[in-house]
C-alpha cells in the first residue's frame, strides 16, 4: 500500500467515525412563500462520493448557496468539517472547493491567469500557487493549455480548467453543481473519473450533484432530492436492490420519477 | 486565523483581475477615452462663446469653456466607471464569478471592498489618462494639481463605486443598462456642476439649483475642481465622504448573506 493509500484509508477510517466533510442538519429554505428546501438532511464523511441526485427545481442549487454561504438558510445549521457555516464561515470557506453551475471563468484571461486569481482569492502567495496549478494542470490534462485564453477551449476543456481551479487550495470538501451539463460522453467520463479518483486519493469528501442517474456508479451514495425533500439516503447498490428494476440507472430514474408524479 | 499577507494578496489578486479584464475589453477601453473627449472637444467647442465663465473660486482668472468642465469630465469617467463595474457585478452575478468571488473565505465586506478599490483603481487611471491627453488642449492645471487630485478622486471614485455596488444589488437583470444610463448617469451629470457652474442654474431654476446641491456628483466634481487647483472645498469633501459611508453601509447591507436582498431572490435553479 502506497502512502497516499494508506492516508486515504486512514482518511475515511477517522472520518467515518469521527467529524464528517458536511453535515447538512434540518435545513429549510423559502424564497417568499416558495418553499424550496425543507428540512433537509444528510451528512458525508471525507473520501466519500456522494452524489445529490434530484430533478431541476429539486433545490440543489440552493442548497449549494446555503452550503458555500451565498446566504443563509431560514433553519437548521450547516457544518463543514465541524464548522458551522454561519458561525465560523471563513474556516468552512477554506476547507471548501466548488465548481459551479454556470461558467465563472473569465474568457479573456489565459487559464493560468484565471487560476491565479482564484488561488488570491484563497490568500495564497504566486509563489505557492505555481507548484499546486502545475500538478493539477497537469492531472486534467491541460498542461500545454497554460497560456491559451479560456475562450480557445473547449467546453469540456473549460469544465477541467474549473476543477483545477476549485482544487487549486487543496479542498477537503469539493461540491460540484451540475458539472457535466452541456459536456460530451469523452468529457463527462474523464471529469467522473478524475473526480472519483482524487475522492479516493486525496480522501476528499465530494458532493456532486445532478439530475443525470448514468452517473452513479454502484459504490456511490446517494442523497436524492425531490421537491425540496430529501427521499433517499444510501448508497446506490443499497437503492437498486430495493427496486424492482434490473439496471441501476433504471431504479433511480424510476425513483426520481415517483417525485415528479 | 487568515493573516494580514493573506489579505493583501487577494486584494492584489482582486485588482490585478479588474485590469487585466479592463485591457484586454478593447471597447471599454477606448469608450472610457473617447466619451471625455468627445464633451471636451466638441461640447465645449460649441459652447466655448455661448456660456462666458466669469471668474469663481478656484479660478483667479477668466477662463474658458473647456477649463471648466474638465474637473466635471474627470467625474464622469468615474461615474460611468462606478457604474459599468457595477454591471459588471451584475453580468458577474448572472455568470456567477461574484458566486466565486464570495466563496472565497474572507470576510464578505472586505472582498466587496477589494472589488470597490479595484474599480476605483482603474478608473483613476483613466482620469490621468484624460488629464494627459487634454493637456494638449491647453487644460493645464498647476503641476501640482495633479498630485492633489489622487486623494480626492480616490475618495470620488469610492463614493461613485459604491453607490454602483447598490445599484449592482438592486438591478437583477443585464438589460438594465438602458435604465440606469436614464434614471442613474444622466441626471447625475445633468443636474450637478459638471456643464455649468450653479450661480447660473439658480438664476434658472430654484428646484434644478437645489437638486444639484444635494447630487453627490455635484461635490465630487467641485472636490476634483478645486484639488485639481490645489486647493480643498470642505464643504463637498465632507458631503462625498458622508454619501460614501451612506452607499458603503447600503451595499454592505444588500450583500448581507442573512439580511441582504440575496435571501429573498432565488439563484436560477
Amino acid at each position: 500500500m502506497s502512502a497516499v493509500e494508506a492516508v486515504a484509508v486512514d482518511a475515511r477510517a477517522a472520518g467515518s467515525a469521527a467529524v464528517p466533510a458536511l453535515s447538512v442538519e434540518g435545513v429549510s429554505h423559502a424564497f417568499g412563500s416558495r418553499q424550496v428546501l425543507d428540512d433537509v438532511s444528510f451528512s458525508l464523511a471525507p473520501g466519500e462520493f456522494t452524489l445529490l441526485l434530484g430533478l431541476n427545481g429539486a433545490g440543489k442549487t440552493t442548497l449549494f448557496s446555503l452550503i458555500t454561504r451565498l446566504y443563509y438558510s431560514a433553519s437548521g445549521t450547516i457544518g463543514v468539517y465541524g464548522h458551522d457555516i454561519r458561525r465560523e464561515p471563513l474556516k468552512a470557506l477554506a476547507l471548501i472547493g466548488v465548481v459551479f453551475q454556470q461558467p465563472t471563468l473569465d474568457l479573456d484571461l489565459t487559464v493560468e491567469q484565471n487560476l491565479f486569481y482564484h488561488a488570491s482569492l484563497h490568500g495564497m502567495s504566486r509563489r505557492a500557487a505555481r507548484p499546486r496549478i502545475e500538478e493539477e494542470l497537469a492531472r486534467a490534462e491541460l498542461a500545454d493549455r497554460r497560456h491559451d485564453k479560456v475562450r480557445q477551449l473547449s467546453g469540456g476543456q473549460r469544465r477541467r480548467v474549473e476543477l483545477v481551479r476549485a482544487l487549486v487550495h487543496d479542498p477537503k470538501l469539493l461540491l460540484l453543481d451540475e458539472p457535466t451539463v452541456g459536456l460530451d460522453v469523452q468529457s463527462r467520463r474523464f471529469l467522473l473519473e478524475h473526480v472519483r479518483g482524487l475522492c479516493a486519493e486525496r480522501g476528499a469528501g465530494v458532493l456532486w450533484a445532478t439530475h443525470l442517474v448514468d452517473e452513479a456508479a454502484p459504490d456511490s451514495r446517494i442523497v436524492l432530492l425531490r421537491r425540496g425533500r430529501v427521499a433517499a439516503a444510501a448508497p446506490a447498490a443499497e437503492l437498486h436492490r430495493q427496486s424492482e428494476h434490473r439496471d441501476l440507472a433504471t431504479a433511480l430514474d424510476a425513483m426520481l420519477r415517483e417525485a415528479a408524479a | 486565523m487568515i493573516r494580514l499577507a493573506q489579505y493583501g494578496r487577494c486584494l492584489a489578486g482582486v485588482i490585478r483581475r479588474e485590469a487585466l479584464r479592463w485591457l484586454h475589453q478593447t471597447g471599454r477601453f477606448v469608450s472610457a477615452l473617447v466619451r471625455p473627449l468627445v464633451w471636451l472637444l466638441i461640447f465645449a467647442a460649441g459652447f466655448h462663446f455661448v456660456l462666458g465663465v466669469s471668474i469663481i473660486p478656484p479660478y483667479e482668472t477668466y477662463i474658458p469653456y473647456e477649463v471648466y468642465i474638465a474637473p466635471g469630465l474627470c467625474a464622469m469617467i468615474q461615474l460611468f466607471n462606478g457604474m459599468t463595474s457595477s454591471l459588471s457585478i451584475v453580468y458577474d452575478r448572472e455568470m456567477g464569478s461574484m458566486r466565486l468571488l464570495m466563496v472565497s473565505p474572507f470576510p464578505r465586506g472586505f472582498l466587496l471592498s477589494a472589488k470597490l478599490f479595484a474599480g476605483v483603481a482603474v478608473g483613476i487611471v483613466q482620469v490621468y489618462l484624460f488629464l494627459a491627453i487634454a493637456w494638449f488642449w491647453d487644460i493645464a492645471p498647476p503641476p501640482l494639481g495633479y498630485l492633489a487630485v489622487l486623494p480626492a478622486l480616490v475618495l470620488s471614485g469610492l463614493m461613485l463605486g459604491a453607490l454602483g455596488l447598490v445599484l449592482s444589488s438592486v438591478i437583477s437583470q443585464l438589460e438594465n443598462f438602458a435604465s440606469v444610463m436614464n434614471f442613474v448617469i444622466f441626471p447625475m451629470f445633468f443636474a450637478s456642476s459638471a456643464l455649468y457652474p450653479l450661480w447660473r442654474v439658480r438664476e434658472a431654476s430654484l428646484t434644478v439649483y437645489w437638486t444639484s446641491q444635494l447630487n453627490p456628483f455635484t461635490h465630487a466634481t467641485e472636490l476634483i475642481r478645486f484639488a485639481l487647483y490645489g486647493r480643498l472645498n470642505a464643504l463637498s469633501l465632507l458631503v462625498v465622504a458622508a454619501y460614501t459611508v451612506l452607499f458603503w453601509i447600503v451595499a454592505v447591507w444588500a450583500y448581507d448573506p442573512g439580511r441582504g436582498l440575496a435571501v429573498r431572490r432565488p439563484v436560477a435553479e
